[in-house]
């Protein structure tokens, strides 16, 4: 008959913990309408940012 | 696993690429997609590209701070470092590995046959300044009279800039040859320098100049999917030194800021002592010691 042992598996939290905050500030950047404004700039072709002009 | 990660690279590619009505609009795609931000280093002036670059996002954001506190906008670029900061605490510099195309780039280059060169280790602290100093600080302080800054690191150095968008678009639009000047030259050569290095050196702008790898690298010791070290069945035989495109020593320095989990180390390790974990779970059950390590 063989005996189970149950093995505790340690989890790391810091990663969830470093998720989280980051996921609060771009909930925060999405509650003042920044992805608007970040679309904005992502349609138009910017010349000097791409070294022409 | 490695047929694995080249299927994730292909796919990656072609998400954050995937616009190819460029040919008959001669122009880039301005859908609703645009307001995602790619994981990987992927200029959204590049006539295909589907998402937003994370690096121009966020230089944008700063270089506007002070216009947009002007008009009463709050917008300080949480949206763009947020998102970035969610990838990296799941992935870290996994992304450079998996997801980047820039990154696959450069590993397709290096396999052109050549005479193969190291990159010198103290050079990987550069691209933390580049981050700092070319994506923070000058879009910040360096402003016109309108108080806007400019996107630095896109405008002196970015190469995926210039080889995804400013060539493309040259010869979509014939009109923009006139404007060329001395900064296009010299954005041009350094896209050549780097081509020329990735062939002769494994991924030279991932671990030198790449400020998307520097901000990665600040989640090395706390992401949640990451290499594991299995110290019970390392031999030291020092099989991952070799095959490491980005010259960790891994059973050295397991969370190395420059691993990005290709798993080269873990397919030719021959204790099996190097495996994924998610959050602390091992992917892959394999026994806590092996016999050669225990003859140590």
């Amino acid at each position: 008959m063989s005996i189970h042992r149950k093995r505790s598996v340690p989890v790391r939290k810091a990663p969830l913990a470093v998720i989280s905050l980051f996921l609060l500030m771009a909930m925060a950047g999405i509650a003042v309408n920044e992805p608007g404004r970040v679309m904005e700039q992502a349609w138009q072709v910017c010349l000097n940012c791409i070294g022409i002009g | 696993m490695e047929a694995l990660r080249k299927w994730v690279q292909a796919i990656a590619l072609l998400l954050t690429n995937g616009s190819w009505a460029f040919p008959f609009t001669r122009t880039i795609y301005q859908g609703p997609l645009k307001v995602v931000c790619s994981p990987g280093l992927n200029c959204y002036s590049c006539p295909a590209a589907t998402t937003a670059c994370p690096l121009g996002a966020l230089q944008q954001m700063l270089a506007g701070v002070r216009m947009a506190l002007d008009s009463g906008q709050y917008f300080f670029g949480l949206y763009v470092l947020g998102t970035l900061g969610v990838v990296g605490g799941f992935l870290g510099r996994m992304v450079c590995g998996w997801l980047c195309p820039f990154g696959l780039f450069q590993e397709l280059l290096h396999k052109i046959p050549s005479p193969k060169l190291p990159v010198p280790r103290g050079l990987r602290f550069v691209k933390f300044g580049i981050f700092a100093v070319m994506v923070v600080v000058m879009p910040l302080t360096l402003v016109n009279e309108m108080g806007i800054g400019s996107p630095w690191f896109c405008k002196l150095l970015c190469p995926a800039g210039t080889l995804e968008a400013g060539l493309p678009m040259l010869f979509l639009q014939p009109s923009l040859r006139s404007a060329i000047g001395p900064l296009f030259y010299t954005k041009l050569s350094l896209l050549l320098i780097f081509v020329l290095w990735s062939v002769l050196a494994s991924r030279p702008f991932c671990r030198t100049a790449c400020p998307l790898g520097a901000f990665y690298a600040l989640f090395s010791h706390v992401r949640l999917i990451k290499l594991r070290l299995n110290e019970a069945r390392c031999t030291k035989c020092k099989a991952c030194h070799q095959v490491c495109p980005m010259g960790v020593h891994f059973n050295e320095t397991p969370d190395d800021t420059e691993c990005i989990s290709c798993l080269a180390c873990s397919r030719v390790c021959p204790t099996q002592a190097i495996h994924l974990e998610v959050g602390g779970l091992s992917l892959g059950v394999v026994p806590e010691q092996h016999p050669i390590a225990n003859q140590k």
